[in-house]
């Protein structure tokens, strides 16, 4: 809790400025999801608070979430990204749940992210599936936030 | 005798001369331009660090309250007089995945390469106390350890390894008399006497609130529950150390080793006041307490760290909490080396990572030690980054000698400066859980949740923001090699081990006397509501054939689910 303040006081400003130049357009608006069993939340709650810090609307669903959890949340938010955490290892089975749910909901145009300890090979197979990104260990927070600012950016012009 | 602790270690003469040699040596220094490569040096719990230490920085220290001799209070030094010079420190990968016919086998492979412990890592379901046929288990079975719904599963991972010789960790909480009930039976079975059946049930209830999150019972019920287990086992398991009480998760949750450290301990005050609450002599019982902590790759925090923590635990147990016994001001603890601090890119340098880790671990007076394996960020061990791990221990304790002499580093400079300032720190935030009426109190308002928050999105900014280097993430990155692309990975199929499992409990439910099953979890029911200590019930449901599941439905229907506050 006492790590340097002065850089703190920097970074302070900086986000400060972000997020005056953010609030002049609708914000974006992301669900954060821990989906199934997992309680590593970290990361989770890192991404999101770096999320709004950067000026987009962010709700965090918590952990324990079932796939049905995670889309009627998003529906029922409007969300234009969902973010979702894993760590568990049960991407492949879960994580097409959602994007099935999603469709059949008509609720296809909502941009799905998945980050966590992802295996390359799966990774890839996530995005055949309809994915539209996998942060892996070790992606810097700066490339999630545009990542995310150009899918919402992308679902509110479709 | 009595005033030994007025003595100080370096007499005054010699700092008066040495405060004038450094005054002099700064200036020399400041001439001749030197200059530091960064404008403020800091350990990752944020404590500043100085261009070097001398006996002016420790100069009011006293050898015998401060440091004192190893076996002896307060203990800075470790716990036993002679350490790993007597035996090496006990060797124990957490392992565990798929069936349990997956983890037998991995299990018998890491004892046959010279393992000398047993630690189980069960699978979600298991850890949340469901059974493998609940639909939220679906695509979780198996998959970050091993499946364990009934006293059936616990007999296949051992057979063919007599548990009179082995001593278990059991990483489990909510369920953890389910799970050390399956143990118990399972030995029984076996033909070991009660007073042979060793090993650790994890059973530390209140970090799951604030960390590792596998809750299920709200704080109060959980706490009783895992007190009814040290209880039980106090009375009728002898060799068990019925709690390791765990600042790991803290850690890797994203708190500093400060935090982890006054965290853990002021969860082990709790749990030390419940059982006295309920009429046990301190003494009776503190014995059995052991301890888990992180290691990381700043390897001279962590150290100062683990003797900081034996040094606070004496003085907790001596005079807040009135223990007699030496056994009792013991801090033992287990260690693994910290994951969080493994990479995804460039996976084979964590194999370096973990050395300074597991050195960190051995240098602070370890009992027992966990290496990761190489792969940790990307998925669980393989058989061949296992054997890595494990060697890397053997490595430590055979090659390197720094296995030969207790506590190395102690007397050096900078590490007691810095055990002295991490207890100060510590202290602090144990003092303020003070305040707030105890441990429980401070989860219930989120305090430990808001700190560990709090620390672990400094950290990542840190990395973001180049203060902290993570070599090939933020400094020195480079386009992966073929190698490292294609690290091979331990895969599960999931549906196969679901199946089976699914399988296997649905003849296991078949296979009871459905009348004695039905009584034997309406008995632990109602235990549960005459608040009585329900190990013996849980025990007499698990040889009566109930499940996992089954029976943490009983105990739901009593106590209700936690339902997590949001700390952002």
């Amino acid at each position: 809790m006492y790590i340097q303040e002065q850089t703190d006081v920097e970074t302070r400003i900086s986000l400060e400025k972000e997020v005056v130049a953010e609030e002049m357009r609708r914000r974006y608006k992301v669900i954060v999801a821990k989906l199934g069993l997992d309680g590593h939340d970290r990361g989770a709650k890192v991404v999101a608070r770096a999320l709004r810090d950067a000026g987009f609307e962010v709700v965090y669903t918590g952990i324990r979430q079932t796939p049905e959890m995670v889309v009627n949340t998003a529906i029922q938010e409007d969300a234009d990204v969902i973010g979702i955490s894993l760590l568990s290892g049960a991407h492949m089975a879960l994580v097409p749940m959602v994007l099935k749910l999603l469709r059949e909901k008509g609720a296809g145009d909502i941009k799905v992210v998945v980050g966590g300890t992802i295996p390359p090979d799966d990774a890839e197979k996530l995005k055949e599936m309809g994915v539209a990104e996998v942060f892996p260990p070790d992606t810097p927070l700066s490339y999630i936030i545009k990542k995310v600012r150009e899918l919402a950016e992308e679902r509110r012009r479709s | 005798m009595s005033n030994i602790s007025s003595i100080k270690t370096y007499n005054k003469e010699l700092i008066e001369i040495l405060r004038t040699a450094v005054e002099e040596w700064e200036r020399e220094m400041r001439e001749n331009n030197y200059r530091d490569r960064k404008d403020v040096f800091y350990t990752e719990s944020g404590i500043p660090i100085k261009t070097v230490y001398t006996p002016l920085d420790v100069e009011d220290q006293n050898y015998f309250s401060k440091i004192g001799m190893p076996g002896q209070y307060p203990f800075t030094r470790g716990i036993h007089y002679n350490m790993y010079r007597g035996r090496v420190w006990t060797m124990r990968e957490f392992s565990g995945y798929g069936t349990p016919e997956d983890t037998n086998r991995r299990f018998k492979y890491l004892i046959s390469h010279g393992e000398t412990g047993l630690s189980i890592a069960f699978d979600y379901p298991t850890l949340v106390g469901i059974d493998p046929d609940d639909p939220r288990a679906y695509g979780e079975v198996g998959v970050v350890g091993v499946s364990v719904p009934t006293v059936l599963d616990m007999e296949i991972i051992f057979k063919d390894i007599y548990m009179g010789d082995v001593t278990t960790n059991m990483t489990i909480n909510p369920p953890a008399p389910v799970l050390l009930s399956f143990y118990v039976a399972t030995a029984r079975k076996q033909g070991v006497p009660d007073d042979k059946i060793g090993g650790t049930t994890q059973n530390d209830q209140l970090k799951e609130f604030i960390a590792q999150k596998s809750w299920v019972f709200p704080p109060q019920p959980a706490l009783k529950i895992g007190v009814d287990l040290i209880e039980w086992s106090v009375k009728n398991l002898p060799k068990w150390n019925p709690i390791s009480i765990s600042g790991y998760h803290i850690y890797e949750a994203g708190a500093t080793a400060v935090e982890e450290l006054a965290l853990t301990l002021a969860d082990g005050i709790e749990y030390v006041r419940e059982m006295i609450r309920r009429g046990h002599d301190v003494d009776s019982f503190a014995g059995r307490l052991s301890f888990f902590f992180a290691s990381g790759v700043q390897v001279f925090e962590h150290v100062a760290k683990f003797r900081a923590a034996r040094r606070m635990w004496a003085k907790i147990m001596k005079e807040w909490l009135g223990a007699k016994k030496k056994r009792s001001m013991w801090m033992r603890f287990h260690t693994q080396t910290s994951g969080v601090e493994l990479t995804a890119v460039e996976p084979y340098n964590n194999i370096i990572r973990v050395v300074l880790q597991a050195m960190a671990a051995v240098l602070g007076g370890t009992q027992s030690l966990h290496t990761n394996a190489f792969d940790e960020a990307l998925a669980l061990p393989t058989d061949f980054s296992a054997k890595i791990a494990l060697r890397t221990q053997q490595i430590l304790a055979y090659e390197s000698g720094i296995a030969d002499t207790v506590d190395p580093l102690g007397g050096s400079y900078y590490i007691e400066w810095l055990t002295d300032r991490i207890e100060e720190e510590a202290w602090k935030i144990i003092d303020k859980i003070e305040s707030m009426g105890g441990m429980i109190n401070a989860i219930e308002k989120g305090y430990p949740q808001m700190l560990i928050t709090e620390s672990a999105y400094r950290k990542q900014r840190a990395i973001e923001e180049l203060r902290k280097i993570v070599v090939g993430v933020n400094m020195f990155q480079s386009e992966p090699l073929e190698e490292e692309k294609r690290v091979p990975l331990l895969k599960i199929d999931e549906e196969k081990v679901r199946q089976q499992q699914i399988e296997r409990i649905r003849r296991f439910r078949q296979d009871r006397d459905p009348a004695k099953w039905r009584s034997s979890l309406i008995e632990l029911e109602r235990a549960a509501m005459r608040n009585e200590n329900l190990m013996p019930y849980i025990y007499n449901a698990v040889i009566n054939r109930a499940t996992l599941g089954e029976i943490m439905g009983a105990l739901k229907n009593v106590y209700g689910e936690w339902s997590e506050p949001i700390i952002l």
